[in-house]
């Protein structure tokens, strides 16, 4: 009787655990549902659409006439700017990225050593530039191109340049003024992360280092601070690529659009001309999908190289 | 609790003050232009221009201000209609944004249920992806929704930005799950739980995510969707008036100053909460 009873007794609890389980799976998917419909609509669906319409011709007042590859043929045989976009979006990824990405954990990190008071003030100045909107308009007046510019005004006279430089509309300058901007609004959301990161290390795994004689600050950082921090580490790095691969704004800003020789064009500055100035969607979503398979190309390399860290 | 030493004993002083110069430099060199901007936004018209240019302001003025006031006053649309439509969008934007992603952010960090690594993933992924890029398609969905020249076109989509949901799910994670499952015992709802536990235990991640949301909101232009001159952003409005040309360099820089001032105090004013959140947080288990 008594054996009977436990049994019906254990096959109603593993009942009410099924149940239990499935009633939490429900609320999951309830509480997950609002922000997965709209993800899905506005951030699935566009990338979907922009694979398919990358095989079309599409002008927005005709319906899409599908033509195969030809917009893929045309972007990597026939357009030549694209091609110059292309080098230039990844001479300002490979430059500014991986810089970019030290600078913030190094920055971060020696943050991290200052006092509370001046850590916050020092967080601040390092963040400022890149939240304060459309400032690295200051950069323009700064690399301005004649006389008046503070670049130009503060060379001439201490003599390195007897005549005005045209930083941002002579091909061979340009460049490097914009990878300094740029570099100079890389300490974005990912140092960010870093900084909080790394106040959250557990203080007694520090404790403990001292104890087990870690000697100096870099053993530190090595054997406990970064194995520590890979979660941000990630997350830094997928924030560095897409900074770097996403360039327009700036380039867009100082150089002018178009840009002298097309100098200063990236890939998504060339997107931006055929999308929205010249109509041509589909060839706008070749582009568009080409910087797709990219960015994701590389987060996965980056990925699996940081899969080492500490190891 | 022992109180900790304020000099940790592995740190030698060369390396302290390598640091404190070398933070110093770069310092210097990223406040620069920010110290410029706010120099030049009191400079008068004839220091502008002034030959050769100087870096800080000689007499400080109100005009350029006064300026921006005047043509504010003439614009056909009332500014403080730019002003609402920017306020409205960021504030609406935002509220959504922290609920939908906090609560997505929730399940995803704590249970394990069927598709929901995936999705995360996905929501990784789309971390990468920038306005300009997605920006065709949503055009496209936005006409075929009928939300063009709506506000709509603008906070729908803040709310389910990837930053906010991916930065929550990973604070989230660092919650004990002891702590869940004893409110559950004690017979809290799911709901209860988010909201009464979980959420005052982030408090970091939502200023975060606050902070991420009013900046992205604030220096809205919206241009792409927004064509009514009523429905137009602070930012497009501020935009026109700079374009204004030669005369208008200076009410450009108070500009300048005004829209750079807005993003960097939300920064400041929670960033000493995150300091302040950080240090009284701790949860050990």
């Amino acid at each position: 009787m008594s054996i009977l009873n436990k049994y019906v007794q254990k096959k109603k609890k593993n009942f009410h655990i099924a149940m239990y389980k499935a009633k939490r799976s429900k609320n999951c998917y309830l509480f997950l549902l609002p922000y997965a419909i709209i993800f899905t609509l506005f951030y699935i669906v566009p990338v979907v659409m922009s694979i398919c319409l990358s095989f079309t011709y599409y002008n927005v007042f005709e319906s899409p006439r599908f033509v195969g590859l030809q917009n893929y043929i045309n972007l990597f045989l026939a357009d030549d700017v694209f091609l110059t976009s292309v080098t230039n979006t990844f001479l300002i990824a490979a430059i500014t990225g991986p810089i970019g990405y030290l600078a913030s954990f190094l920055f971060a990190w020696f943050i991290n050593e200052l006092p509370r008071y001046i850590r916050a003030f020092a967080v601040l100045v390092f963040y400022a530039p890149t939240i304060s909107g459309q400032v690295y308009l200051i950069w323009a007046i700064m690399f301005s191109g004649d006389a008046y510019g503070y670049v130009n005004a503060f060379l001439m006279k201490l003599g390195f340049i007897s005549q005005p430089i045209l930083w941002l509309t002579d091909p061979n300058y340009m460049m490097p003024v914009i990878l300094l901007v740029i570099l100079w609004m890389s300490l974005g959301t990912g140092f960010l992360s870093f900084v909080a990161g790394l106040q959250g290390v557990d203080q007694a795994q520090y404790e403990a280092g001292y104890v087990d004689g870690v000697k100096n600050r870099w053993q530190e950082l090595w054997y406990i601070t970064l194995p520590n921090m890979k979660p941000m580490l990630m997350f830094g790095a997928v924030m560095a690529i897409t900074q770097s691969f996403g360039v327009c704004d700036v380039t867009m800003a100082l150089a002018g659009f178009p840009s002298t020789d097309y100098a200063a064009r990236t890939v998504v500055t060339h997107l931006f001309d055929y999308g929205s100035v010249r109509f041509e969607m589909g060839y706008a979503s070749a582009i568009a999908t080409v910087l797709f398979i990219t960015m994701i190309l590389c987060n996965k390399l980056i990925q699996s190289l940081l899969r080492k860290v500490g190891t | 609790m022992k109180k900790l030493k304020r000099r940790k004993p592995n740190r030698s002083r060369g390396g302290d003050l390598g640091i404190y110069i070398m933070l110093t430099l770069f310092g210097i060199f990223m406040a620069l232009p920010l110290v410029y901007a706010i120099s030049s936004a009191f400079k008068p018209l004839d220091e502008i221009y002034l030959y050769p240019p100087k870096f800080f302001v000689q007499h400080p003025t109100m005009d350029n201000f006064q300026d921006l006031f005047v043509i504010m006053g003439k614009s056909w649309v009332p500014f403080s209609r730019y002003i609402f439509n920017t306020v409205f969008i960021t504030l609406i934007g935002t509220i959504g944004h922290l609920l939908f992603a906090s609560m997505g952010a929730y399940v995803l960090a704590k249970y394990d249920f069927p598709g929901g690594k995936t999705f995360f993933n996905i929501v990784v992924t789309a971390l990468m992806f920038s306005g300009y890029v997605l920006g065709i398609p949503n055009y496209l969905i936005m006409t075929g929704l009928g939300w063009v020249d709506s506000y709509l076109a603008v906070i729908i989509p803040a709310f389910a930005s990837p930053m906010g949901l991916f930065l929550m799910k990973q604070f989230m994670e660092g919650i004990p799950d002891a702590l869940i499952e004893a409110a559950k015992i004690d017979g809290a709802k799911e709901w209860t739980i988010y909201y009464k536990i979980v959420m005052p235990m982030v408090k970091p991640a939502w200023l975060t995510l606050i902070i991420f949301s009013v900046q992205n909101l604030w220096n809205t232009k919206a241009s792409n969707y927004i064509y009514s001159e009523e429905l137009k952003t602070l930012p497009y409005a501020l935009q026109q008036i700079i374009n204004g040309g030669v005369s208008r360099a200076g009410v450009g820089s108070a500009v300048t100053l005004f829209m750079m001032i807005v993003p960097i105090l939300t920064f400041i004013l929670s960033q000493s909460n995150i300091l302040e959140t950080m240090a009284s947080s701790g949860i050990k288990d």
